[in-house]
Formats: structure tokens, C-alpha cells, sequence
């Protein structure tokens, strides 16, 4: 073996180094205190699980990105969790069972066995909220509104918030009725926008009403401004395209009320996560990215497999991802204090307060050449035996 | 605040197709590209900077960001799979097939069949969806030479005028795809700077359509 088999890790799992890691957990802190202050209930989700229970409702993708080992103890396959919105599915359909409006958030460490793009993580820290048990817009707001704050928080600068909704392209599909075969191709044009295939595709059938209409959808993308035009352009939808128009309506109306910092980005043809979500799909963008901050949107009766179908929204992002926003955190320079101090308990006392008072004293060995940290403060004996903290020019 | 766009270009054949273009949709470089060894260029229109990459390159700058645009091949685009962009307009420009190849009159052999292409993973699509098992060589050029010395029975590469492939004994077989020149837009770009964008996009639209017309 050659060295760099000890020290080498596998593709996308990091380590984190201080003073990042202490940056990022700060920032857990914060957030999962916002997230709190809303009402939402912390919740820890175990990190192997049964594949049926993790793979419930959430698609080939999340198959595939799922590490899978075999339980010894029952010869199940386990999955190590990729994703945490479909565990907290299950909490909230199987174990709590609240009745009225659940909230929930989390903060966990999943792994991936494949990064989202060729320099994605494979070991991000997940961190987001859930709301269950109401269908509504206010609760569409609600978790936009939330997630906004998150990373206002987290000091996300020029933020980009993009919204769509699948029940408009579900809405004129069903009214459609295209073979299976063109409507999985229509599918992966429209996520890819490959506007010169769309036209040819759907040649055949581009007399029918619904058909043009989703050719239009294409066209459908760009600042709040477009929700007029496609009133206009889909006059005559079903009432579930018109109903998810007005929905979009206010949430912009009152996204451009209460953050008028945050642009605003609508594409009706956006199809993220278009298997599992249900209505509202969102995600955040900053400039110099490249991907989305935050993803989330609506996902409706995912837990009918665990036994209760209940309506839900909610969002997430990578706390590692979140945490690169910003700049390097100063660290309190610590106080030097002898080690000898742990032998006295007058001195131990003024360590204590110190401590308590939210500076950082490091004892430094007798022998040790360090005698002080660059340029702290440090704690002296006096001729007397008592202790004193000095000022870093004094040394 | 007036963010600043970068346009990734393809390198060689594609580049000689494309300048022009530009030219017609009014974005003009600020110096002889072809006489610069500069990777990256500013144009006449305030903010939009051209980078000069290898064909193969363009996906990636694209699809991570470090352009927001670029002007991309068919073939490489199919090869990348395209995640991470959107690819709205057609360009019409270095058009030309993606075919197998095999020596002129070769039959075609029994069983596994040993191809030999750039396009790995376009070739194990396509044959997979024939319903041809295939043992897939990776080459990064001269294709024609491996059917003739034996290397494997068949290629996949882009056809123009065939001449190259007549010219080495072998003949074009089996259409896989129309190739030419896309636009391609990394996803975030777009949502991002879509006011800047958006007008890019509707003169180069122009600019093509004006060509076809």
C-alpha cells in the first residue's frame, strides 16, 4: 500500500477543519433556533433504515443515490439515508400522528452515492423544515417565507428565489392524453428547455387545445411579469392550471411585500423533483453558485404508505454549502494561563469566570515553549501567589 | 446591479461557424480571436465576455457555472448528458451526423460487436436501444483507424461529407443523430440573470432565423 492509501479520502466526503467546522455549527445553532421560534418540533432520524421505508414514494433518483447495506440481524437490505424528507414523512404519518398541523425540522448528516454535480458533496449536512397536514397557500408561504429567512440568516446576498408549480404541467398532460412514450420525452425537453425538439415532437398533435398549450409552457419563464401572459396564453385550461395561476399570484404579491431585497424568478415549465412533488415547486439561488441554495416545494399524501396520506410542503439545504457563504469566522483569541493554575484553586476560580464571562483560556504546559498565544491575553502569578490576567502588551 | 455574462465557445470547426453568427446577432469580440492567443476576450456589448475553450470543455464550464452561456456541439452535448442546463436554441451552425462506420463491405460479425468511438457513453445508448451487445474502446481521435487495424468492427463518429471515411476504405452505416451547434445556459444563470440573458438569447434567435429565412 502506498501512503496515500491511509490518508486519501473517498471522492466528495470531506472533513471539516476549524475554524469551518465551528462556523458550521454555529450556524445549525442559529437556524435550528429560527426554526424553533416558528413552532417547529426537532426531530432526529436514524441514519440506516430499511430500504422500503426510505425508498417510499421518492423515485429512481434518491434509488440510486442510496448507499445499501445488508442487516445482519434480519437479512433486510438497509439503506443509509440519502435524503431525510421522506423519514420525517414517516415520522409524521406513522409515529406522531398529530392530528391538526405538524411541524418538524432536523439537521442530520447524510450520505450520497453520487454528488449532485461533478464537485457536489457526497456527505452534505441536510438541514431543513416540514409542515404536515394542511394543503393551503399560507402554508406554501409559510415554508418560503421561512426558508427565505434561513438564509437571510445565514447572510445570503442577492438572493433568487425561483418559482414554479407542477400542477399546471400535470393539469394539461391528463387533459392531453399523449402516449407514454412522447409525454417521457415531452418531459426531458421541458427540464432540459431543448426548445428546437419541442416543436417537432409534438407536431402531430398540435391542433388540440392542451397540446398548445404546452408548447407555450416552454416560453413561460422570466420575472413576475410572466404570470400575466400565461393568463393570457392558457385562457381556457382547467380550473387546476387557473387555481395554481392565482396561487402563484399571491405568493408573489406577498413575497414582493415582505422582501423586497429577493428577485423574483417564475418558469412554468420547471419540473424539479416533478415525481414526488404535488404543486408548488421552489428553489434559491445566489450569484456564483452555479446550483441551487435551498430546494423545496409541495408533496402531497406521501405518507399514504405509511398508513396516512396528509398534505405537505417544506423545504432544505446543505448546511456545509450554506456555511461557505460566509467569510472566514475570527475565533476569540484565547487567554494563556500556566497549567500550574490547575493545582490552585483561587486560580481555578478565576478561570472559571473567565470562561463563564465567554472567554476561551487554554493552560499552557510548564514546559512547553509557547508561553503565551499571539497576541492574547494571559493570566500571571504575582509575587503574592495570586493570580492576574494581563493585558497582551504586558508580557 | 449589472452582473457580467461569459460565454463559453467551442474551439476549432465549431468556432469558425460560429463568429459569424455572432457577428450577424451584433456581438463582436474586441480583438481578432483567431489571431489572439488570449483564452478570453471582451466584446463590443458592455459585460458579455467570451472564453475560448475545447469543444469537449464547454458542458462543463457550463454546467458548474463558470460560464452562464456556451456554444456547444450536438455530440458533445449528448456524450455529457446536459445536467445542470438548459439548451433553448438550436445555433443551426456545424451541422453535421453521428453515424456508425465499418470498412467498406465488412459483414457484420456474430455476437459481440467491438466499437470503437469518442462517444462512449452516446455509443452505449444507442446500440443498447438496438439491442446490440457492444465492447466499447474509448479513442480520442483518427476513428477510422480501428476497424482497419483490427482494433474493433465498427466506430461511432460524426459524419460531414464522408470523405475522410472513403478515403481510409470505409463506409457510414448506421444514423444515430442530426448533430449541430447548441446554445446552452447553466440553470442558475438563467434564473439569475435572465434580464441580461434573455435579450442575448432573442438576438441570436433573430440572427438565426435570419439566416434560414
Amino acid at each position: 500500500m502506498s501512503r496515500a492509501d491511509h490518508w486519501l479520502l473517498p471522492d466528495g466526503m470531506d472533513e471539516v477543519l476549524p475554524p469551518r467546522a465551528r462556523q458550521i455549527e454555529n450556524l445549525r445553532r442559529k437556524l435550528l433556533d429560527l426554526f424553533h421560534s416558528w413552532g417547529y418540533e426537532l426531530v432526529l432520524p436514524p441514519k440506516v433504515e430499511f430500504l422500503e421505508s426510505l425508498l417510499t414514494g421518492a423515485g429512481h433518483d434518491l434509488e440510486l443515490q442510496t448507499f445499501k447495506v445488508t442487516d445482519q440481524l434480519s437479512g433486510r437490505m438497509m439503506g443509509v439515508s440519502a435524503d431525510v424528507t421522506p423519514q420525517v414523512a414517516r415520522m409524521d404519518a406513522h409515529s406522531m400522528q398529530f392530528d391538526g398541523v405538524a411541524r418538524f425540522c432536523y439537521s442530520a448528516e447524510i450520505v450520497r452515492t453520487q454528488p449532485d454535480n461533478l464537485l457536489g458533496s457526497r456527505s452534505p449536512i441536510q438541514i431543513g423544515a416540514e409542515l404536515f397536514g394542511d394543503g393551503g397557500a399560507d402554508s406554501d408561504l409559510e415554508i418560503l417565507s421561512l426558508m427565505t429567512d434561513s438564509l437571510l440568516l445565514a447572510g445570503a446576498e442577492n438572493l433568487c428565489l425561483d418559482l414554479g408549480h407542477v400542477g399546471i404541467y400535470r393539469a394539461l398532460i391528463v387533459e392531453a392524453g399523449l402516449p407514454d412514450e412522447t409525454e417521457a420525452a415531452l418531459f426531458d425537453i421541458l427540464q432540459h428547455k431543448r426548445l428546437a425538439e419541442l416543436q417537432p415532437l409534438l407536431a402531430p398533435w398540435q391542433e388540440q387545445q392542451p397540446v398548445q398549450m404546452l408548447l407555450r409552457l416552454s416560453g413561460l419563464n422570466g420575472g413576475p411579469e410572466v404570470l400575466a401572459s400565461a393568463r393570457e396564453q392558457l385562457q381556457g385550461a382547467p380550473a387546476a392550471v387557473t387555481d395554481a395561476l392565482q396561487e402563484l399570484q399571491e405568493l408573489v404579491e406577498a413575497l414582493q411585500q415582505q422582501y423586497p431585497q429577493v428577485n423574483l424568478y417564475l418558469d412554468l415549465s420547471e419540473l424539479r423533483g416533478y415525481h414526488y412533488h404535488t404543486g408548488l415547486v421552489f428553489a434559491a439561488y445566489v450569484p456564483g453558485l452555479g446550483q441551487a441554495l435551498a430546494k423545496g416545494g409541495r408533496y402531497d399524501d406521501i405518507g399514504r404508505v405509511f398508513g396516512r396520506a396528509r398534505p405537505a410542503t417544506g423545504f432544505s439545504t446543505d448546511l456545509k454549502m450554506l456555511a461557505s457563504l460566509q467569510g472566514n469566522l475570527q475565533a476569540r483569541t484565547p487567554v494563556a494561563a500556566p497549567a500550574a493554575i490547575l493545582r490552585d484553586t483561587k486560580g481555578r476560580a478565576l478561570v472559571t469566570q473567565l470562561r463563564e464571562a465567554g472567554e476561551r483560556v487554554v493552560f499552557i504546559p510548564r514546559n512547553s515553549c509557547s508561553s503565551a498565544v499571539d497576541g492574547g491575553k494571559s493570566i500571571q502569578q504575582l509575587a503574592d501567589g495570586s493570580w492576574q490576567l494581563m493585558a497582551a502588551d504586558k508580557i | 446591479m449589472p452582473q457580467s455574462l461569459t460565454l463559453a465557445l467551442s474551439k476549432g470547426r465549431i468556432l469558425d461557424d460560429t463568429l459569424p453568427l455572432l457577428a450577424d446577432a451584433g456581438i463582436h469580440p474586441a480583438e481578432d480571436i483567431n489571431k489572439s492567443r488570449k483564452l478570453i476576450f471582451d466584446t463590443n456589448l458592455p459585460g458579455v465576455r467570451l472564453l475560448v475553450i475545447r469543444a469537449t470543455d464547454v458542458p462543463t464550464y457550463v454546467s458548474l457555472g463558470a460560464a452562464d452561456l456556451g456554444v456547444s456541439g450536438k455530440d458533445v452535448l449528448m456524450e455529457h448528458g446536459g445536467e445542470g442546463m438548459y439548451e433553448p436554441l438550436d445555433l443551426r451552425i456545424a451541422a453535421c451526423r453521428l453515424m456508425t462506420a465499418a470498412i467498406k463491405g465488412a459483414p457484420r460479425p456474430e455476437g459481440r460487436r467491438r466499437v470503437a468511438t469518442k462517444f462512449v457513453n452516446t455509443a452505449k445508448r444507442w446500440y443498447a436501444e438496438q439491442g446490440i451487445q457492444v465492447d466499447l474502446i474509448k479513442l480520442y481521435g483518427g476513428m477510422e483507424l480501428a476497424p482497419i487495424m483490427g482494433l474493433a468492427d465498427e466506430i461511432v463518429d460524426i459524419v460531414d461529407t464522408g470523405n475522410t471515411l472513403r478515403a481510409n476504405g470505409l463506409e457510414p452505416r448506421e444514423f444515430i443523430a442530426d448533430i449541430s451547434s447548441r446554445l446552452v445556459v447553466n440553470q442558475a444563470s438563467m434564473k439569475m440573470k435572465y434580464r441580461q440573458i434573455q435579450p442575448l438569447l432573442e438576438r441570436l434567435t433573430a440572427a438565426v432565423e435570419a439566416r434560414t429565412a
